[in-house]
């Protein structure tokens, strides 16, 4: 008691306090270090299969607009492929058919995702003069806004470059939707956590492609490896011009159109 | 599951032109207006109060310790409406254990946890230290052991105590102004950071956000003052009033000139968006923003303020036009909100349609919750109130 009173005995306790307080603070933040070091240098717990390297590979898609014929088979095996709700307002991939009018006039529409094809429009037929398809889906930007505001750092991007949702992390906040200029993202209403896309990258990890791709029976879509030389993407961004979707908004796609019209956004 | 589809699907009949077929979902309603709403409350209550502190306004001394009060029972029901918005509120504490140190919305928890933590408590407790201990000795039974609880302990009332905790009083308010523009400012920043979104994208933002919480922040403490004081069979302090009018109608110019600036900065500008948004200025969000917005919040509340300035008006004309006033602009700044955070969804993202929001009564997101988190600020209001009262006399009493 008397030590409590006196400053010199008591600057010693506070020391003391001190040091116990930083160690059970420390302690506290050691196991999340510790884990952190245990997972760091191998990635390989991870991934699915065992002759799947992810740092070997880095994924694109193209889309040719003009070989899309709206017949909406991608839509419907992604829904098919990745159990994405049926309802009509949940995608991962749709498809959007352009009217562009003599006036200058232009409608989109896109009834339930293209799964059931379009139906000829009777009334403005003879005034169009310019019509074409144009498949959506997550464009796994290189500069993702939606990783980026992610609070928890549940959306992330692969090191093969796919930009991806873990459920067991998300918090259903829904910032990434709003951040995704594309809307390709959607809140699953079964898990109630983001969802979209995933280039399908549980086949992936097969050495196969995405069910659009496999789906698509005009080659529309072309999927790929960005870099390599014997790739199909490599081999389409030499024969055709390419644009992608608000490149003014630097989120910088990895799935390339060619053909794309001026009217697409 | 069910219940999400049910709501969606006589959305589709009222969608105009073409949205994404993701996009008919709107994705954050009126529990995300509320945040705002409530975080401007707060960081406008404590400007309020660092004005009697740091600036010296001595006029406004009668307020000063129900804006603390205020800014704290309001920044307690802050997180509830994040909260309940959340697809899975369990998983809310990873914000603050494992935040994605690139994202705005995870600095959250550190910017409330300051605000709280460093600024309003400890504000509040080194104000109210000397009173609390002298109540404690005073008091009885229960009432007596939460001052003794709340003060923790502390015993210390000699003169040079005293003085200490006037100082930090100031201190803590000098660190709490920008720790204020931080808090709400940064919520702007949320919302003003989106690129994808032309509606919300802007550097404005968090700028326009701070001095329209200020003014809901002051309008809310006149109204509070204005409602307790009768109550307590008290007389308004006409000079203290006049004062917060005067106040109230400065940072309505400010903020006024600002939204002013970004609209005409829009239209100027004219960039690829501006059909689209000029489609939702004059139709769906026409009478939220324009008239009641623009005109019932800002323009008459500002007219009825002027018009005391110019004229002689007998004191209870002024007391009735100031409460009504501030009514008014409570009634602005939370549909100022709703515009921003509604308004910015009501669009597609592809410029080429306009979309609905249908708000429900019952469940965690609908009106019923709404108006609870709405009133729950002030049930803890008034138990803050009989804790630590915040008037003169029982200050003189202590």
């Amino acid at each position: 008691m008397k030590q409590l009173q006196n400053e010199k005995g008591n600057r010693s306790k506070r020391r003391d306090f001190l040091k116990k307080i930083s160690v059970s603070l420390f302690s506290l933040v050691l196991p999340g270090i510790l884990k952190a070091e245990e997972t760091s240098d191998d990635e390989k717990p991870w991934i699915i299969g065992d002759d799947y390297n992810p740092r070997e590979h880095y994924w694109g898609m193209a889309i040719d607009v003009n070989k899309c014929i709206g017949c909406g088979r991608c839509a419907n095996a992604c829904k098919t492929e990745n159990n994405v709700p049926k309802h009509p307002y949940f995608f991962r991939t749709w498809v959007e058919r352009y009217q562009i009018f003599e006036d200058g006039e232009s409608t989109v529409d896109s009834p339930n995702g293209a799964i059931n094809g379009f139906q000829i429009k009777g009334t403005n037929e003879g005034r169009v003069i310019r019509s074409f398809f144009v498949p959506k889906i997550c464009n796994q930007c290189d500069n993702p806004p939606c990783v980026q505001v992610c609070p928890v750092g549940a959306t992330f991007m692969t090191p093969d470059g796919v930009i991806l949702v873990d459920a067991n992390y998300c918090i259903g906040c829904r910032y990434c939707i709003q951040a995704c200029p594309y809307g390709a993202r959607y809140l699953n209403p079964e898990t109630k956590t983001a969802d979209k896309c995933t280039f399908c990258y549980h086949r992936l990890v097969k050495g196969l492609s995405p069910a659009c791709v496999e789906a698509c029976p005009t080659q529309a879509r072309v999927f790929g490896e960005v870099h390599k030389k014997a790739s199909p993407l490599v081999r389409f961004k030499r024969m055709n011009k390419i644009s992608v979707l608000k490149p003014a908004l630097n989120t910088e796609p990895k799935v390339l159109y060619a053909n794309l019209d001026v009217e697409v956004r | 599951m069910e219940d999400i589809i049910q709501h969606l699907a006589p959305l589709f009949k009222e969608i105009s032109g073409y949205i994404y077929p993701n996009e008919i979902e709107l994705h954050w309603g009126i529990l995300v207006v509320i945040y705002p709403y409530v975080t401007g409350l707060v960081a406008g209550a404590f400007i309020l109060a660092s004005l009697v502190k740091v600036f010296n306004v001595k006029e406004l001394q009668p307020t000063y310790r129900i804006a603390m009060l205020t800014a704290l029972a309001f920044l307690i029901v802050a997180p509830l409406p994040l909260l309940a918005h959340l697809g899975h509120p369990e998983k809310s504490l990873s914000i603050f254990l494992t935040p994605n140190k690139s994202s705005a919305m995870a600095m959250f928890g550190f910017v409330y946890a300051w605000y709280l933590m460093a600024v309003l408590l400890l504000e509040i407790w080194f104000d109210y230290r000397k009173d609390l201990i002298i109540w404690a000795r005073q008091g009885k039974g229960v009432l007596k052991w939460i001052h003794k609880l709340i003060s923790l302990f502390s015993r210390d009332i000699s003169e040079k105590a005293v003085i200490f905790d006037k100082k930090s009083v100031k201190v803590i308010t000098i660190i709490g102004i920008p720790s204020a523009f931080l808090l709400h400012g940064y919520v702007g920043f949320i919302f003003g950071s989106v690129k994808a979104n032309p509606w919300w994208s802007s550097v404005l933002m968090p700028i326009v956000f701070l001095f329209s919480a200020i003014v809901s922040g002051i309008a809310l403490v006149l109204l509070i003052y204005m409602v307790v004081t009768p109550l307590r069979g008290k007389q308004l302090d006409m000079i203290c009033l006049d004062k917060l009018a005067s106040f109230l109608f400065y940072i309505m110019i400010i903020d006024f000139t600002l939204e002013a600036l970004d609209f005409i900065h829009r239209i100027y500008e004219s960039e690829e968006s501006i059909k689209i948004l000029a489609e939702l200025v004059s139709g769906k969000l026409f009478v939220s923003l324009v008239v009641i917005q623009l005109l019932i919040g800002m323009i008459i509340p500002l007219g009825a303020i002027a018009s005391v300035k110019m004229f002689k008006l007998p004191d209870d004309l002024k007391k009735l036009i100031y409460f009504l006033t501030a009514i008014l602009v409570q009634v602005g700044i939370f549909t100022t909100r709703w515009n921003v955070v509604v308004g910015g969804q009501l669009f597609s993202k592809s410029f080429r349609g306009l979309t609905v929001y249908k708000m429900t009564f019952l469940g965690l997101e609908g009106l019923l919750m709404s108006i609870a988190l709405l009133l729950l600020p002030i049930l803890i209001l008034y138990i803050l109130f009989y804790l630590l009262p915040p008037w003169e006399e029982a200050k003189r009493s202590a």
